[in-house]
């Protein structure tokens, strides 16, 4: 692609290393942990599926009943091939067993260490080669039927109901919708098992099981036949079950899902090293059954101001590009994410999102950068909304964002209505195909507003990214940005965080 | 012409001349007696002349109208009362100095998002130290002792820490309204309140995107506030009542 904004490269590399240096010292942490959500994810791999006389998951019932025996630091895949062997039985079986207390998989002989590692390694097999199977029914699917033009059309259905979930995507997907993510249930990212079976009932959205993936895999499927065209599945692995609902989402062929630790950190308080090793696990799994992962950097800019914390973002892009990395995860996978939500006061804020957008374009050019819509200063004006929504779409289509997550005239009102959502799928079908190649048509005026923008972001993402060592000098957007910026450095040169250089350069100290 | 303050009518471009547009969804497949379906919902709605201007076919058997119509009601405007917040909105220094000099004694301050509402946008505006679009939060004024207890509390939790801390105010934040659940949450805390004989101990007050002061009282609130609501709003009317209710002679606690 060609560069629009002259980024200097060699910023961008340093800020790459930063990232780097902290991903893997994040990984040595991980790489010798495991937690009780991994352990249960092990556990769904081998087969363990279903609930116990009282509505507990199996999983949740062997890594409990381990953890009560003081040996769930062994990990509980090795207990349960052993009492699998043992006994003649499969891993459901013995879980089931475990579940009604007629068997403790501790009080049963051991079979050799080499016989245990070779069921084991068998039963991975049988779960990888699933999960393979899946990959490539969802290429063959995609070649035969064809699938929309990126960006993405992503839309979200969440009435509680699986089943009127069901008819909300399938009319979503005929209107043209590529992705139908089902939101989950509040508060379901600090629910330490994942519910079970199908579900009529939720709050803000449907609870993530298995079986409503099914259920919504299967309709997907039936109207991507009927329209021709692939229809993506997208939900959630965040949470305290991240790995589990990426194992479930593996096992049922969903395409997209959400994937970001530091949501889970920053918004629900939850314990920070338990979740990034949850993360690691769950991107493998990802990684593996060929689904594009979505990050959550626009979460940051729904609590603080977007032109202030703009750098914020990219910083957390360059070190979820890191720890996506060191998973295993291709760049062509990483739905990194960033957002629309300046101030719509702003004068010349349409050019910042421009500038914004182009500069993750450029910094991570294989990436389907995920692009999530206004959502902050949104009223009930749906008519304005309706406008930004729009501006938002134009914006996508110049910089070649990978998924467009739609915004809805009624964000800040109420989960969409049905129409709500066809009108947002007719705005960005329009602007998509009206100005589908206006971006190849435009260059930036070198020194411009535009031309020089992202050039302070990377930097600033980079200064962010590296924590405090070296001599990063602080550009911003734009000239008349700057001098808003130049405020906030003015404050830091108070607090003695960086030192001015003249001509809007701030070298960081 | 002037406008009959007895007779209100919606206006297009022309007085008394009923102008309303509608958009909403059928759940008829689209088609002919499906515009007719509209016209026909729209003329029992009371709107004479009605116009579906644009029909789209949802897909599975769902079908969207645009309609236009004259409405054949009017309203008496002269005759509406509509409860509000009445105090007078101070700012930052004023309120810390009303607590300062009428009170005489910190405010204690206790909010919640309750139920499973998860959303804290709303209660972090109110209280963070940080405010929201350059106000402060109640945490910064120097008068007021404000605990945010975060998302998902139960409204017993709630109730049980506003004892502990000895608290005069209770704030709750209610965002999620799907299914009415924002009522639900709300009206179980008036109903625990008063089933434990406080609740003349403490002054109640919701707020969340679906909160009217109207609703608030309803419910059995001492006051509601709306979206757009800063801490000033919320404080300048806590601290007034907690000083009405003193000058009654009915101390706050």
């Amino acid at each position: 692609m060609e560069e629009k904004l002259r980024l200097d490269p060699v910023l961008i590399s340093r800020a790459r290393e930063a990232a780097a240096a902290i991903a893997s010292s994040v990984d040595n942490f991980i790489a010798r942990r495991t937690t009780v959500a991994v352990e249960r994810t092990n556990l769904r791999l081998m087969g363990i599926d279903g609930v116990d006389a009282d509505g507990v998951p199996l999983p949740n019932v062997v890594v409990d009943h381990l953890l009560e025996k003081g040996v769930l630091e062994l990990g509980a895949s090795g207990w349960v091939v052993n009492a699998s062997l043992q006994l003649g039985l499969s891993p459901c079986d013995v879980a089931e067993k475990v579940a009604c207390g007629s068997l403790d998989l501790t009080a049963i002989g051991q079979s050799e260490p080499a016989r245990i590692r070779d069921a084991a390694r068998q039963l991975a097999q049988q779960c990888l080669d699933r999960i393979r199977n899946n990959r490539l029914k969802r290429d063959q699917l995609i070649r035969r039927l064809g699938e929309g033009k990126k960006p993405y059309l992503y839309v979200i259905v969440a009435t509680g109901d699986i089943y009127e979930d069901v008819v909300r995507g399938r009319s979503a997907a005929r209107q043209g919708a590529d992705i139908i993510a089902v939101i989950r249930s509040t508060g379901q990212s600090l629910l330490d098992y994942v519910p079970y079976g199908p579900t009529r009932e939720g709050y803000g959205g449907t609870y993530a099981t298995q079986e409503n993936f099914r259920i919504m895999r299967q309709a997907l499927d039936e109207v991507g036949e009927e329209v021709g065209r692939y229809i993506r599945l997208c939900n959630y692995c965040s949470g305290l079950c991240m790995p589990e609902i990426a194992a479930m989402g593996a096992m049922e062929r969903l395409d997209v899902m959400l994937n970001d630790a530091l949501y889970g950190i920053l918004f629900r308080d939850i314990n920070m090293q338990r979740t990034l090793i949850d993360q690691a696990f769950s991107r493998m799994i990802n990684s593996y059954a060929g689904i594009m992962i979505n990050t959550g950097e626009d979460n940051y800019l729904t609590t603080a101001d977007a032109v202030e914390a703009a750098h914020t973002v990219l910083a957390s892009q360059f070190i979820n590009e890191q720890l996506a990395l060191l998973s295993g995860l291709p760049p062509e996978q990483m739905g990194l994410g960033h957002a629309f939500e300046m101030n719509p006061d702003l004068e010349d804020g349409f050019l910042m999102e421009l500038a914004q957008a182009q500069m993750a374009r450029q910094i991570f050019p294989d990436a389907p950068l995920k692009y999530m819509p206004p959502t902050k200063h949104m009223t009930g004006n749906i008519f304005k909304g309706h406008i930004r929504d729009a501006l938002f779409n134009l914006v996508s289509i110049m910089t070649g964002q990978g998924v467009q997550l739609l915004g809805m005239m009624t964000e800040a009102m109420h989960t969409p209505h049905i129409h709500d959502r066809q009108l947002a799928i007719e705005n960005a079908q329009y602007i998509f195909h009206n100005a589908r190649h206006l971006g190849e048509e435009i260059l930036f005026k070198p020194g411009g507003e535009i031309g020089t923008a992202g050039a302070g972001g990377a930097v600033q993402g980079g200064e962010n990214a590296g924590g405090s060592e070296g001599d990063r000098v602080v550009l911003c957007f734009g000239t008349r940005h700057v001098r808003r910026c130049e405020a906030l450095f003015y404050r830091w040169e108070r607090a003695g965080r960086c030192t001015r250089k003249g001509g809007g350069l701030f070298q960081s100290v | 012409m002037s406008v009959d303050f007895t007779r209100v009518k919606p206006y297009g471009d022309t007085l008394d001349d009923g102008a309303v547009q509608l958009s909403f969804t059928l759940p008829v497949p689209c088609g002919e007696e499906a515009r007719e379906a509209a016209r026909r919902l729209t003329a029992k709605m009371g709107l004479d002349e009605p116009q579906v201007y644009h029909m789209k076919d949802l897909g599975e058997g769902y079908t969207f109208f645009i309609v236009y119509g004259k409405c054949r009601h009017h309203i008496d405007f002269t005759s509406i009362k509509v409860a509000k917040v009445k105090s007078e909105v101070m700012d930052f220094y004023e309120i810390n100095r009303f607590i300062k000099e009428r009170i005489g004694r910190k405010i204690v301050v206790v909010g919640a998002c309750t139920g499973t509402d998860a959303h804290t946008v709303g209660i972090d505006a109110i209280m963070n130290m940080k405010g929201y679009n350059g106000e402060y939060g109640l945490e910064r004024y120097p008068e007021i002792d404000a605990y945010n207890l975060g998302s998902q509390v139960e409204n017993e939790v709630l109730l049980e820490k506003a004892l502990e801390l000895n608290a005069d105010v209770l704030l709750v934040s209610q965002i999620v309204t799907q299914k009415g659940v924002h009522i639900t949450n709300l009206t179980e805390l008036v109903e625990l309140v008063e089933a434990e004989g406080l609740r003349d101990r403490f002054i109640l007050i919701c707020g969340g995107p679906r909160i009217t002061h109207e609703l608030a009282l309803e419910l059995g609130y001492d006051a509601g506030f709306g979206p757009g609501t800063l801490a000033p709003q919320v404080a300048s009317y806590f601290v007034q009542e907690i000083h009405n209710r003193m000058t009654r002679g009915i101390e706050a606690k």
